[in-house]
């Protein structure tokens, strides 16, 4: 036990530099906070609306998370199998979760950073009125969560193919995908051909029907569960598919 | 006990049989060297030994422990260094080896100890602190190298360790092999057959999958050489009809024709019945007013061997 978490806190602090040793995380870093601030302010219209709230920049998490997290994870295996260092990797003595686990949690934390970059909104709606803090720190959580999702879904496919633009493309799709779950674009799809079970399964898999709960303030376990589990099934897979596809 | 050990190993790509039941043991002390045209199933055999694919059928052990059933312990033992020794280009060099070093769980304090001596010994202080990335060829190569010895293991595999390195770094290598050999059983593969004769202590020779030959490199060459056969070459041009030129003057005997190139052709002269030393045919050729560049008996080099061995079973 004691070894597996040397190996994945090991994992984890290269894969986390990593980040780092290119311009990706600045522009990450970057893109990130314009965008949220810039649609919640522009679009959403945080002044306007007059509120002491954060659900217009809320709002926007799970369009951002779409395009930004594949972007994170699109390298984690994509770029190993590339450059053949996939083989060194999986040539020491380590189990291939635990390599999965730790490049996961590395993409999570650097989405972390991004996330706490984003405290000066939740300080001037402090500055402004006297919002739900209660209601801020649930949101806040359940974007972390929902982004870890995404995240997995995205290393998921990173490891399906060597070529890291195909893995964002495929990864974006599928965020996609799932996020539009519990509407018709998706369900008109499903339901014309699948019995009711199947498409309230569907449906249930939605993102933002999900995202929405928790940014109302309630952090309630069905959605906890509910994104926990996206993320271990994600990662599951993931670690059958690095074996499976790790010498192609 | 062999450190390394396969039995019946096989592999099939796409249906095609890449490797083909290869049975190989390899003891502490030994340096086994793989030969074989591209494609033969080298890099394949090793990758299944290292524990990186899993063999269709038969079973490979490092140091008694199974690859397959028991891979973690197996990998411990192992250094390797895969084919075209790759690393982590945005890293530093004294960090990727740190990284590697802690993966292997070499205990932290020993870990710099460890760090430091490799780097010493394969030349590698003056790029600690580059990114690999910005590396020559050479240097690159002895990251990989690095990566592999920093555990000591017991057992050592080395896809092309010299490929895309110039003759003294070549040469260094091949020393660096020859100084860690005695405590390790290794695995080198390389087409370069100079470099079986300098450092391997048995040359195995692998053609689409098979082991066709597993000797002493010298034995190979001794079992290959004929006792009364002469190597002559002559000058020659190209389109002349050399075995009717030589043969008024080599009486009874068959002639092969081994090479031919610039102006020159290399033959092989094997007299029937009674023996003829070389002495006598380059007299005899001069009487013939034929022009004898070199003469001697004929010793065969591996390459010849490599040669007969592989193409004496057309590719299919």
């Amino acid at each position: 036990m004691t070894s597996s978490i040397n190996t994945i806190a090991v994992v984890f602090g290269r894969e986390f530099r990593a980040y780092f040793s290119t311009p990706l995380a600045a522009i990450f870093l970057a893109v990130f906070l314009a965008l949220s601030a810039g649609l919640s302010f522009f679009v959403t219209g945080f002044f306007e609306r007059g509120q002491a709230d954060l659900s217009a920049f809320f709002t926007w998490h799970p369009w951002l998370f779409m395009i930004l997290m594949p972007a994170i994870g699109m390298r984690l295996w994509a770029e190993e199998r590339r450059s053949g260092t996939i083989e060194l990797l999986m040539t020491l003595p380590v189990r291939t979760w635990e390599l999965v686990t730790g490049k996961f949690l590395a993409g999570w934390a650097f989405t972390a950073v991004a996330l706490a970059l984003t405290a000066p909104m939740w300080f001037t709606v402090n500055y402004l009125g006297s919002p739900d803090n209660g209601v801020i720190a649930a949101s806040y959580i359940g974007s972390w969560l929902m982004a870890g999702a995404f995240l997995a879904l995205a290393t998921c496919m990173s490891a399906l193919t060597k070529n890291q633009v195909i893995a964002f493309i495929v990864a974006s799709m599928a965020g996609f995908l799932l996020m539009m779950a519990g509407f018709d674009l998706v369900l008109a799809g499903v339901r014309s051909w699948a019995p009711n079970v199947i498409t309230e399964m569907v449906q249930s898999l939605s993102f933002l029907s999900h995202f929405s709960r928790l940014t109302n303030g309630v952090i309630e376990a069905p959605t906890v569960v509910f994104f926990s589990s996206m993320i271990v099934l994600c990662l599951w897979i993931n670690v059958q598919l690095v074996d499976l596809k790790k010498a192609q | 006990m062999h450190l390394i050990q396969t039995s019946a190993l096989t592999k099939a790509f796409d249906g095609r049989t890449v490797v083909d039941h290869v049975n190989l043991g390899v003891s502490r002390g030994e340096v086994v060297g793989f030969l074989g045209p591209n494609g033969a199933g080298k890099s394949t055999t090793m990758k299944m030994i290292a524990g990186f694919l899993e063999p269709d059928e038969g079973s490979a052990s490092v140091c008694g422990h199974d690859v397959r059933t028991d891979p973690l312990n197996a990998k411990r033992h192992l250094g390797y260094l895969p084919e075209g020794a790759p690393a982590y280009s945005d890293m530093i060099v004294g960090d990727f080896l740190e990284f590697v070093a802690k993966l292997r769980n070499v205990p932290s304090g020993e870990r710099n100890g460890r760090l430091g001596e490799v780097a010493e010994r394969i030349n590698l202080t003056e790029v600690w602190d580059q990114k690999i990335e910005n590396l020559s060829k050479g240097y690159k190569r002895r990251v990989g190298i690095a990566q592999a010895l920093l555990h000591d293991p017991d057992v050592l595999i080395l896809d092309e360790p010299t490929d895309g390195l110039d003759p003294n770094q070549k040469h260094e290598m091949r020393s660096l092999i020859r100084s860690i050999a005695e405590k390790k059983a290794i695995i080198v593969s390389t087409h370069i057959l100079e470099e079986v004769e300098a450092v391997c202590s048995r040359a195995v020779i692998i053609a689409d999958g098979k082991i066709l030959a597993d000797e002493a490199p010298g034995d190979l060459t001794a079992a290959a050489a004929e006792d009364n056969a002469i190597r002559v070459t002559v000058s020659a041009s190209e389109d002349e009809d050399i075995v009717a030129k030589l043969g008024p003057v080599t009486g009874k005997a068959e002639i092969e024709v081994l090479t031919r190139m610039n102006g020159s052709a290399s033959v092989l002269v094997r007299p029937q019945g009674r023996a003829t030393q070389p002495a006598q045919l380059a007299s005899k050729l001069q009487r013939a007013k034929i022009e004898v560049e070199e003469i001697g008996l004929y010793r065969p080099s591996l390459e010849d061997v490599f040669r007969q061995i592989t193409q004496s079973k057309p590719a299919e």
